[in-house]
């Protein structure tokens, strides 16, 4: 019998705010431990909870972004559950009225396209941290504790693991481009949780799903999914019954472990939070919002192609971060060709950039400096060579006028002929073995001969005129 | 000078026309508590040290005439917390827990200028209505000392009705201010939800509780209450409205509604001795030329079914955060996580919240969530929606604000909760409603107080302090003191 792989998403992401979610404390990451928190993370007696505002922005924002439609009634509720990173011994989430739901997304696997519905976007406050330590102690860092958290679940519309692999690009590009989060796995900004399952073809009842933790990357997502997928396989083969199990990754051997079995459902006993009054969104606001969300990245990699003339692969590569594709489109308004912009950004820009693990943002870099360094290059007033020292001035601080810069640094390209064949004829007396070589069908010698010149204009001879310049006079020999 | 009779006014008229220091009205605090507290127990802690520091300052920078809270001793409720001295809740669990952040209604008492003596008596964590379920300390009532002060806020009516101040800060859930009130001869007001912030009150009901002032005259109560309310960004229920609640006071009555539900005046459920007082204050009303008519709240006897069980809901999650892990009690032998916060619930919690904790968790299960939480949450509609209309018809409505006199104490034992639960019935309905009740001396039965509650439309406490003044002027009721063994006869 063959079986069809039945998989559901639940991705979390950390939303961008600067304090927490319901307490003033500062939200961020790598502080040290315990250092931001307050009463209110710690669960003083007493304390109260008080709503983000730019937190529930910032979770409408993306659930319009996935497509869903917007709970304008809504509220927080609790679920209610003990565990020493939960000092409240409740999370504020929101049960049956998430801020978005019936939302979206379209995926491509190998050119196939496929929309995976998005059931529901909703907003909660994250837990803290358990860091179990060498000397048998258990530590608690509350710094996460109240995080402003979105979780996306999807459909179970997913068939294979990637598909599953494809929905968390997108997912991520998506979330990444409206800025909401910064999306990184590996700093726990976003994490998934897979649900899977089996079934015989042509069977419309699901069968008994699995979920699966400790994904901690997109490969092991894919990973241990297949891992699952192949287990689940056997069992059912063998003629015995998948359970309803958590089972963990472990990414040194790629299997999954059992965790624990799940025996009915779990009773958070959720409830409405009585200590938020529950809100309304107005349709100004979600107007508002959705005037602030930018092309997406399967729009962005159309416009690329078709309107600026680009191959496929740069503008993927172009829209790989909302960063990097708002850098690119401004470059080129101000004035930049868009085949050389995409060049400089795929080339000297991101190496520069990964040898400094920054985002194009952070660095003194401007579009209107890059345009026009593109331009003074075009124009030949600098050389392709020069553009490299120009682009480390431009690293170095923000630079509102290259011309400028470039003529300070006394590196306009030599052009000028009347400047130029001095300087050639000279060198040619000089060397009349290399003129006869020439002659004589030795190419190689003329190579020499514009290094010559090179070297005697400390490489602001423009190339091209020296070997026009330079044929010419060759040919007078 | 006898100070313990006074109200907040007269001792700020002695402070103001320098006759008294406010060094020696806090000396004259603690030496009167001396004597009487003793008889009394309405206190869990007291803090003669920082009340003295606090007293000098005031005196130093001089009384602020304009500022009638200035200088005057106040008791707080030991379920608000504070930086000064420990926050029990009358709780094991919390007995020697000092918080690290000052309530925001503490907060507001001392920008204020007054003095907090000391942390009153309380059921634990606020729940019972008798003061007995506190686990450090056993209050009675000044009027009668073989009877219970009533509750939760025992402690701060007693405090306040054995004259050691003039004022104390309570909480009420569903009953909780005005029924010690009432069994003490004090005026309590239960505010409108939202009025007061709740930021540091240690929740019991979030959707339910309120902090609120008991005082000996109308006037104070309007007093303390406008420093005690407005908008706390730290609490998101908290209502930002800028209302003068004294504002009324001194209007006369003459053809203001007062509706009196039929429910309230139900022989079945209210003794006839109460009733009978309670009749008499109304006629009282009706000589002051307000307009009596009768009305009815039919879904009222619902109101205890339906209160138990959002309140049980909601304490059940509120108290899940006491862990033995970050405070409070802490079992020292435990060698598993699960065993930790078993053993310290177990042995911190006393069988009242336990049994409220354990109805809670049933009312919220996933097996009666419907029949229980979700039904009582519809019963809460439909209630807040009869006062609604019947607030609409009249200005006012009025009943008793207790179904007896404050009874003996150990009468109203755990043997029977469910019969002690039924005493709430007229107080719990204002809670679900979130609508705001002044409990005011009434009379007497067998020389133990009875009190009326006054009960009126969200954010209409002015009109509440109006008509509680106005019957107040006609009586005298609030001028009678209990006599206390040690303590001065008036």
């Amino acid at each position: 019998m063959n079986f069809e792989t039945v998989i559901g998403l639940e991705v979390h992401v950390e939303l961008k705010t600067n304090s927490k979610m319901f307490s003033p404390s500062p939200a961020g990451f790598g502080a040290e431990p315990n250092s931001n928190t307050n009463a209110i993370d710690w669960a003083y007696p007493g304390v109260l909870p008080t709503p983000n505002e730019k937190g529930i922005e910032l979770a409408i924002k993306a659930a319009l972004a996935l497509n869903c439609e917007i709970n304008q009634e809504t509220k927080f509720d609790r679920k209610n559950y003990i565990y020493p990173d939960n000092p409240k011994a409740y999370q504020i989430t929101q049960d049956k009225q998430p801020i978005g739901k019936n939302g979206f997304i379209e995926i491509d696997v190998d050119g196939e396209k496929k929309k995976i519905r998005i059931e529901r976007v909703h907003l909660e406050e994250d837990a803290g941290k358990n860091i179990h330590g060498d000397d048998g102690y258990s530590y608690v860092d509350l710094n996460r504790q109240g995080t402003a958290l979105l979780e996306i679940v999807s459909e179970a519309d997913m068939r294979s693991p990637e598909e599953a692999y494809a929905y968390l690009e997108t997912l991520k590009q998506m979330i990444q481009f409206t800025r909401v989060s910064d999306v990184k796995m590996e700093e726990g900004s976003m994490r998934a949780d897979a649900n899977i399952s089996l079934r015989p073809y042509g069977q419309e009842e699901f069968g008994v799903k699995t979920e699966l933790k400790n994904l901690n990357s997109f490969n092991n997502v894919r990973r241990g999914l297949i891992y699952e997928q192949g287990r689940q396989e056997r069992l059912l083969l063998a003629g015995e019954e998948a359970l309803q199990e958590t089972r963990r990754y472990d990414d040194s051997n790629r299997q999954t472990t059992l965790m624990r079995v799940k025996e009915g459902q779990d009773d958070y006993r959720h409830f409405p939070e009585p200590d938020i009054f529950p809100f309304t969104i107005s349709d100004e606001k979600i107007s508002e919002l959705r005037a602030e969300l930018p092309e997406m990245p399967v729009e962005r990699r159309k416009r690329y192609v078709e309107e600026l003339e680009i191959p496929a692969y740069d503008a993927e590569v172009l829209t790989d971060t909302v960063e990097m594709s708002d850098f690119f489109d401004q470059t080129v308004e101000h004035g930049a060709d868009p085949k050389l912009a995409s060049n400089w950004l795929m080339g000297e820009v991101s190496g520069y950039l990964n040898s400094e693990q920054v985002n194009i943002e952070e660095t003194t870099l401007t579009p209107k400096a890059l345009a026009e360094m593109i331009g003074l290059i075009e124009d030949e007033t600098i050389s392709s060579k020069i553009a490299k020292r120009v682009f480390t001035e431009l690293t170095k601080e923000q630079v509102d006028d290259v011309q400028a810069l470039v003529e300070e640094k006394g590196w306009v390209q030599l052009s000028d002929p009347e400047q130029l064949l001095p300087i050639i004829r000279e060198i040619l007396d000089n060397n009349e073995q290399s003129v006869e070589d020439f002659k004589n069908g030795k190419d190689r010698a003329k190579g020499f001969l514009v290094g010559q010149v090179m070297k005697e204009t400390r490489g602001q001879a423009n190339p091209g005129v020296v070997n026009k310049l330079l044929n010419q006079e060759l040919n007078k020999r | 000078m006898s100070l313990h009779t006074k109200t907040i006014e007269e001792l700020h008229e002695l402070l103001v026309n320098k006759e008294l220091t406010v060094v020696e009205l806090v000396e004259a605090t603690f030496d009167y508590m001396e004597t009487v507290e003793q008889a009394v127990g309405a206190f869990i802690s007291i803090d003669k040290e920082n009340a003295l520091a606090a007293a000098k300052l005031v005196d130093e920078r001089g009384v602020d005439p304009e500022n009638v809270l200035d200088g005057i001793p106040v008791a707080v409720k030991d379920n608000i917390v504070t930086m000064d001295q420990k926050t029990t809740a009358a709780s094991k669990m919390l007995e020697d827990f000092v918080s690290v952040y000052d309530a925001t209604v503490v907060e507001k008492l001392k920008e204020a200028g007054m003095i907090i003596v000391g942390k009153a008596n309380l059921d634990e964590f606020a729940m019972g209505g008798t003061t007995e379920t506190s686990k450090l300390q056993t209050t009675k009532n000044p009027w009668d000392t073989s009877r219970v002060p009533g509750g939760s806020s025992g402690g701060s009516a007693a405090a306040v009705a054995a004259g050691m101040v003039p004022a104390s800060l309570g909480t009420d859930t569903g009953g909780s201010i005005r029924q010690p009130a009432a069994y003490t001869n004090l005026v309590g007001l239960k505010p409108t939800y939202g009025t007061v912030s709740r930021y540091g009150a240690i929740a019991f009901a979030s959707s339910l509780d309120q902090v609120g002032p008991l005082t000996r005259t109308v006037k104070d109560n309007a007093i303390l209450l406008n420093t005690l309310s407005g908008k706390d960004l730290k609490d998101d229920t908290s209502a930002g409205l800028e209302i003068d609640f004294t504002g009324a006071i001194g209007e006369d009555i003459a053809g203001l509604k007062v509706g009196m539900p039929k429910e309230f005046f139900d022989e079945e459920v209210v003794d006839e001795d109460v009733l009978t007082v309670v009749k008499e204050a109304v006629k009282q009303l009706e000589a002051l030329e307000a307009e009596i008519v009768e009305v009815s709240l039919p879904h009222l006897k619902y109101g205890v079914p339906a209160y138990y069980a959002i309140a049980s809901a909601e304490a059940s999650s509120n108290l899940q955060r006491f862990d033995g892990v970050r405070y409070g009690y802490s079992h020292q032998e435990a060698n598993t996580l699960e065993e930790l916060y078993v053993k310290s619930r177990s042995e911190g919690f006393g069988p009242e919240v336990k049994r409220r904790i354990v109805l809670g968790g049933i009312a919220l299960g996933i097996d009666h969530y419907d029949e229980l939480y979700g039904q009582a949450t519809k019963v809460r509609t439909i209630i807040r929606n009869e006062f609604e209309k019947a607030l609409e018809e009249v200005d006012v409505l009025v009943g008793p604000s207790t179904t007896s006199i404050a009874p003996e104490m150990g009468q109203k034992d755990a043997d029977d909760p469910v019969d002690a639960y039924r005493g709430d019935i007229l107080t719990v309905p204002v809670n679900l409603a979130g609508i705001p009740s002044l409990s005011i001396p009434a009379g007497f039965s067998e020389g133990l107080p009875v009190g009326m509650q006054l009960i009126g439309n969200y954010f209409e406490e002015a009109t509440l302090y109006k008509v509680g003044h106005a019957y107040e002027q006609a009586t005298d009721h609030h001028k009678q003191y209990p006599t206390l063994e040690g303590g001065a006869n008036e």
